[in-house]
């Protein structure tokens, strides 16, 4: 696979794959990190263990266009919204969030009402995913 | 011409397998069960003479939840417990701290103090009952709580039995849940085998494990080689402290995934077996038999499991679990078909015990050891997995070790590597998953799942800042400076910390005073 830059802008799409709270399973955080990278996309992984003060940060300094928070720890209803309220905080509300993760439907549902643009379960096609990052940055 | 075949580790996979495809000294190899190099099993009747321990692992919201989830299954006919600490606990974070906010209780049980501990016990006698306990960056602390249970139920630490996880070298290698640096982890692990060994002779100190390993993408191939070379570095440093290796080494035990693959699982159990005792033997010069066992507890692939259709979740697990019988397994957890999106529910996991109640009684799986023993295909299989093993061993070998490899990132990129591919794999429909890339339903019905109330959350923040009302305050100051003092000077670190615990002192607090002169951790992540 080899990266191009999309057609459509004029700058290559700028993502943070972002890993909220206290769990340490980052196997779909750098999974689909890569996949982005791999679609031609600037990638910017957080690391573990991130408070969503920290999020917000490497987003504003890393002036991404999407953040996708990935969490695994049944914590999403507490960490999402923390992470879009300090994204307003700084008038960042143009960047787009994507959340990852065990997330039961009933509660992506409730993360689509808070703002979050898409949520991804187990089972997606990274392909769905790049897609749909690819589109919502578009939007932006 | 057909097109070729290939475990999902990579080896090849013939149409057909035949007496030229089986190694040379194959008799030498396998031994006979209950016999060195142990490929046939540890136990020469294995589960004619006792099956397996059905453990399955639970814990959710506060201690009394957690509890009364202990008695229903001791109650289904369990016969081992196995604890789940939640997201804070195994992060060393009290309930009321800013990290903790929204993950109490969440992915396992909140322990902060070994008044919770006692709640979390209540009831269960733990002269009779053997547990399990999946902690590994504060393990210390919660090894000590578990002894000061014992001690207020009156049992000699003699009769404890049980399992600490306390496997740090998998945690920065893959489940990522660390507290310390890892050499001052690996000191702590050093200290509870020596205090274990002295102190509380029937604790199997360490379960060195592949599991999360696996579950971070590794092949069974990277899972085997990874945890087999974990386990050789903590007979190292065990050695190093100038422990005699049969002192220790017959309470080390270890812990598999067994993922869909079938054949390839149950080769993988068997040349586990063989490497190790040919290791302890041969490299470390250990003479007592018991050090040579290889003694394994079985997860099934959490995984392997599938949001989509998750009743067909029900049919991966008994294949796995299947797998990890045929291989010898020790003790063993099925998986509940919803855990891909929940902790499970009473329902769900009730039927992943009777899985394995079916399998150990209805099909007769137990009544002859290593049945596959001579199967051209198995023979040949395992033996490739062993090499592959070792190919990977003088890998490690050269990068300068574990620690070193850790350092480079060189586990944690291998096995970003494979999930990758395997991501790959299924997304091209190279590999079928039922429900995900083949055979989907449009609408599918939804299954119930367990929710976890966030009142207790809160019930819990409230009982750890009681509890700092309630005790005898200067006598905590006192214990938690013993604490760090002991950590400064090399001392054991076992008694101060049963210390703090009797006193009450809280999970953070302990590690705080740690934390003080361990400093923390921050790996350079790599994807």
């Amino acid at each position: 696979m080899t990266a191009t830059v999309d057609s459509e802008s004029t700058r290559r799409v700028r993502v943070l794959i972002g890993k909220p709270g206290l769990d340490g399973h980052d196997r779909g955080a750098k999974v689909v990190a890569r996949a982005l990278r791999d679609a031609g996309m600037e990638v910017i992984y957080s690391g573990l263990h991130q408070t969503p003060e920290e999020i917000v940060e490497a987003a504003l300094q890393e002036d991404v266009d999407v953040v996708g928070l990935s969490i695994l720890s049944g914590a999403h209803l507490t960490l999402v919204p923390a992470v879009l309220e300090r994204l307003r905080e700084q008038h960042m509300e143009d960047v787009q969030v994507l959340v990852g993760g065990i997330i039961p439907d009933e509660d992506a549902e409730e993360l689509r009402r808070m703002g979050v643009r898409g949520v991804f379960g187990p089972g997606t096609e990274t392909e769905e995913i790049v897609r749909f990052t690819r589109s919502c940055a578009r939007r932006a | 011409m057909a097109k070729e075949r290939r475990t999902p580790s990579g080896l090849e996979v013939k149409p057909a397998y035949g007496p030229e495809d089986l190694p040379a000294g194959l008799d030498a190899a396998l031994g006979q069960p209950g016999r060195y190099p142990f490929t046939r099993g540890i136990h020469e009747g294995m589960y004619r003479d006792r099956l397996w321990t059905m453990r399955q692992f639970a814990g959710f919201g506060t201690a009394r939840e957690t509890n009364e989830r202990f008695h229903y299954l001791l109650k289904q006919g369990q016969t081992g417990l196995s604890v789940a600490f939640d997201m804070p606990t195994l992060m060393g974070y009290d309930s009321d701290d800013a990290r903790s906010l929204g993950e109490v209780g969440r992915e396992g049980v909140a322990i902060d103090s070994l008044r919770d501990m006692e709640r979390l016990f209540a009831g269960i006698p733990l002269g009779e009952v053997s547990t399990s306990m999946t902690i590994n960056g504060p393990a210390i602390i919660l090894f000590a709580m578990y002894l000061a249970v014992a001690e207020k139920q009156g049992v000699p630490w003699s009769q404890v039995r049980g399992t600490l996880q306390a496997d740090i070298l998998k945690e920065y290698i893959a489940q990522k849940e660390w507290i310390f640096p890892p050499e001052p982890s690996m000191r702590l692990i050093v200290d509870m085998i020596e205090f274990a060994t002295r102190e509380v002779p029937l604790w199997n100190t360490i379960s060195i494990s592949g599991y999360h390993i696996r579950e971070a993408g590794s092949t069974a191939v990277q899972e085997l080689a990874f945890t087999l070379a974990d386990g050789f570095a903590y007979v190292e440093a065990a050695i190093a402290r100038g422990l005699d290796v049969d002192e220790f080494a017959p309470r080390l035990s270890f812990f598999f995934n067994s993922h869909l693959s079938f054949f390839e699982e149950i080769a993988k159990f068997r040349a586990a077996r063989r490497i190790w005792a040919r290791h302890m033997r041969e490299r470390y010069g250990a003479r007592n038999p018991r050090s040579w066992m290889l003694r394994f507890h079985t997860q099934t692939a959490g995984c392997s499991l599938t949001a989509q259709q998750p009743e067909v979740n029900i049919i991966r697990t008994a294949y796995e679990a299947l797998a990890g019988v045929l291989g010898g397994t020790q003790s063993l957890h099925t998986n509940s078909m919803d855990e891909v999106l929940s902790l499970p529910t009473e329902k769900a996991v009730t039927i992943a015990l009777r899985t394995q109640q079916v399998l150990a009684h209805e099909i007769d799986v137990a009544d002859t050891v290593d049945p596959l023993a001579g199967s051209y295909f198995v023979e040949s299989l395992t033996d490739r997995m062993e090499a592959a093993a070792e190919d990977y061993f003088r890998r490690i070998d050269e990068l300068g070790g574990v620690l070193r490899g850790i350092e480079l990132g060189y586990f944690q990129r291998e096995i970003a590597d494979a999930a990758y591919r395997y991501q790959q794999e299924v997304d091209g429909r190279e590999r079928l998953i039922v429900g995900v890339n083949a055979f989907v339903e449009e609408s599918e019905e939804r299954i119930p799942i367990l929710k976890v109330d966030p009142a207790l959350e809160r019930e819990s923040c409230a009982a750890v800042q009681a509890l700092r009302q309630e005790r005898d305050r200067p006598a905590v100051e006192t214990a938690l400076a013993g604490v760090a003092q002991a950590a400064r000077d090399g001392a054991n670190m076992m008694p101060p910390i049963l210390a703090a615990v009797r006193a009450y002192a809280t999970e953070g607090e302990i590690v705080r005073s740690m934390r003080t002169v361990f400093g923390s951790y921050r790996e350079a992540a790599v994807f």
